[in-house]
């Protein structure tokens, strides 16, 4: 029956998928379980840190202030047509803190750092630097993995919060200094609109979960990528795919937690 | 070695990123007013105060004079009291009023100041005895609804 | 000169938190002669079966390594040469049988025995699988760094002797990608024997090298075995480099050993593996022509031709 067959072909790439993802759960377990032999090395992360963190900065600052300032525009001229522009601080603060703040910095922070990550690992395995690491009696996933993750767990919610902040001075620039909106409104909207625990403390949980979403997915598909050049490339490609769509995921679950109340 | 310039440049994004967080969680508390001079303090209680916020503009004639303090609620009379926080070079009579007004249809609400007659001027503690409060929503939409109501009954 | 290389640090040294930083210098070939009437063979091979899935790599392999001597397995490209060294250091498991070094089976040891283990052990991949963040001092220094407590004065003392046992010492702040692939594998050998290991296991280690280098790493093979006192495994299929450094050989096709002996023996050997192998034949037991249909078959000429 060509219809049990089709059912059973189902069957096998299924349970390939499912065993990944078991291995996946497997390789995130081991990951956690060798990082405090981390604290006795921090010097691992904070090399990592820069390479991450700080080569992220510039377009996360960028990207930040023209959010900010479109959001600024674009608010604007919509509230203005209800006279409801001195809302324009709230609506801006608002938006980025809960969500593009976070959502954006991740999708950015997975292209940037991700692929690269993806890469740089994928590279090592295809040039024998991980089983030389091994075969000197060094955990590769302890020496070369959990630093970057961590270290990408650490960056990716600081770079979130520049991002909203640096969006809020967008939105003023553009609102108070260049259209005119009143400068306190601005402010006393935002101040009266935004509450430290449902909306910036959740921004930055968000931007937690997705940092260690998308940190492991770069590091598991460059360790487990073939060591040839395509595969490599495409190991890159599937991390910016599968961070992006799981970012979108886990934000509509995570917004749905947080402020369904 | 390079590990120490390395640690700089890790220990400022660092310090970046922990004083956006806490630019931003400031602003979500209340951050230091919007620093404009000397200024004096006088209260006015209000029967409705509507969603009139601190640091809401207080406006004579359009202009910004000052700006809302501190807004409470006064047990022994059931209204709320305002501070305002006024620019030291304006002053307003004695016997000024003060009403909450919105400025635009859907726009925050702000305290207008009316000057009245008095020689004398309003000191640093003084209080606004004339007020009118903000108009609420649904006050309006229900006077509507009984003068409508009440019109149908006298045509019958 | 090498015989006395000013290199063993007593092994206590290599535990965490007891540094001590007593030199000896020992002639080498004494402890080992001790060594070897008690304990003759370092490494063993009993009846190892492997598989990647359905394809057989290696089938019924029984091969003995003495200690202090260099022994090379030789044979043709796929034989299943490199996947006796990843064996032997633990990083596959056999189907069937065992590999026993220093008498411990090695695919029965746990994570720390094995991580033990391999602390005796140097391994020369390839194309060198030098770390290339890192520059060549840095490079051979990081097993020091690594495993021991070593301060950074003699660490950089031993890792400047080590580099100049391969001849490279003035190449130290140089990064891999500004050195040349022969220079590569010598700092890649520098760094396998940082921490005087016990057994050295070298992978093609001739593969792609000018003549001069080939000979220049055939020497240090043949010499450090000797000034460490230690036991190397040569997986090459360079028959002229081979024979001339080598005690013992062993032959590969397909998974089996088809013959073993000393390289005296394999020049004058009857076998026609062997014979095709050591001559450079075109033909013979390793078919030059991929299996399949004859050509009278693909040109559809029938029967006639």
């Amino acid at each position: 029956m060509s219809l049990r067959n089709w059912l059973s072909g189902l069957g096998a790439p299924l349970r390939d998928y499912v065993e990944s993802i078991g291995y996946g759960a497997r390789t995130f377990g081991n990951l956690l379980g060798v990082s405090p032999g981390l604290l006795r090395r921090p010097n691992l992360v904070i090399e990592q840190l820069h390479f991450i963190g700080n080569y992220s900065m510039l377009i996360i600052t960028l990207s930040g202030l023209f959010v900010g300032m479109v959001l600024g525009l674009q608010g604007y001229y919509t509230l203005n047509k209800y006279g409801a522009e001195q809302s324009l601080g709230l609506l801006v603060a608002l938006g980025l803190t809960r969500e593009l703040g976070p959502v954006i910095t991740a999708l950015l922070f997975a292209g940037r750092a991700g692929t690269s990550l993806t890469a740089e690992i994928g590279l090592m395995k295809a040039g024998e630097q991980l089983s030389a690491m091994e075969m000197m009696a060094v955990n590769p996933i302890q020496r070369v993995l959990a630093p970057r993750f961590w270290a990408g767990v650490i960056s990716v919610p600081l770079l979130a919060s520049v991002f909203s902040a640096v969006g809020v001075l967008g939105g003023w620039l553009v609102g108070v200094k260049l259209i005119g909106v009143d400068e306190g409104a601005f402010w006393s909207q935002m101040q009266g609109g935004v509450d430290i625990y449902k909306d910036i403390f959740n921004g930055f949980a968000k931007s937690v979960v997705f940092g260690i979403a998308i940190t492991f997915i770069a590091l598991y598909q460059g360790y487990e990528a073939q060591p040839t050049p395509e595969d490599v490339a495409r190991a890159t490609t599937r991390t910016v795919v599968i961070s992006s769509l799981m970012i979108w995921w886990l934000d509509f679950m995570m917004t749905a937690l947080m402020f369904s109340k | 070695m390079q590990r120490k310039s390395l640690d700089v440049w890790v220990g400022l994004f660092i310090v970046i990123g922990v004083a956006a967080l806490m630019f931003l969680a400031l602003k979500a508390g209340n951050m230091g007013s919007m620093s404009f001079g000397k200024a004096y303090s006088i209260t006015a209680k209000f029967d409705n105060i509507g969603s009139l916020r601190p640091q809401a503009a207080v406006k004579a004639a359009g202009v910004v004079v000052g700006r809302v303090g501190e807004i409470k609620f006064d047990d022994k009379s059931y209204q709320a009291l305002v501070t305002l926080n006024m620019e030291e070079g304006y002053k307003f009579p004695k016997d000024s009023s003060a009403k909450i007004l919105t400025a635009g249809l859907l726009g925050e609400q702000y305290v207008g100041i009316e000057a009245g007659g008095d020689v004398n001027n309003l000191a640093a503690g003084d209080k606004i005895a004339r007020t009118q409060s903000a108009t609420v929503l649904e006050d309006l939409i229900n006077q509507f609804i009984y003068s409508k109501a009440a019109e149908g009954k006298d045509d019958k | 000169m090498l015989y006395y290389l000013p290199l063993s640090v007593t092994p206590t040294c290599y535990k965490r938190g007891v540094p001590k930083q007593r030199l000896t210098f020992l002639h080498y070939n004494t402890a080992l002669k001790i060594m070897s009437s008690v304990v003759p063979n370092l490494v063993e091979i009993r009846d190892l079966h492997f598989s990647y899935g359905k394809r057989h790599i290696l089938s019924g392999l029984q091969m003995d390594f003495p200690r202090g001597k260099v022994v090379a397995v030789m044979g043709g490209s796929g034989s299943g040469k490199t996947t006796v060294l990843r064996l032997i250091g633990g990083q596959i498991r056999p189907r069937k049988g065992h590999v026993k070094v220093q008498g411990q089976v090695v695919h029965k040891l746990n994570t720390d025995g094995l991580y033990l283990l391999r602390r005796k052990m140097g391994m020369l991949f390839q194309h060198g699988a030098l770390f290339t963040d890192l520059s060549v001092f840095e490079n051979v220094a990081f097993p020091l760094r690594e495993h021991t407590d070593l301060p950074e004065e003699l660490i950089r003392n031993l890792v400047l002797m080590k580099l100049h046992a391969v001849g490279l010492r003035n190449a130290a702040q140089l990064k891999p990608g500004e050195i040349s692939g022969g220079m590569a594998r010598r700092v890649a050998l520098a760094r396998s024997i940082a921490l005087d290991p016990e057994l050295i296991m070298y992978d093609e280690p001739f593969a792609g090298l000018d003549p001069i280098s080939m000979g220049v790493t055939a020497n240090l093979i043949r010499n450090l075995n000797t000034a460490l006192g230690s036991t190397t495994i040569l997986v090459s299929h360079d028959v002229k480099e081979c024979f001339a450094i080598a005690d013992y050989v062993y032959f590969l096709s397909q998974g089996k050993i088809v013959a073993h002996g000393t390289p005296a023996d394999m020049m004058v050997s009857t076998d026609p593996y062997v014979k095709q192998f050591v001559n450079a034949e075109a033909d013979g037991p390793v078919p030059f022509h991929y299996p399949g249909k004859s050509l009278a078959d693909d040109l559809g000429l029938g029967v006639q031709v």
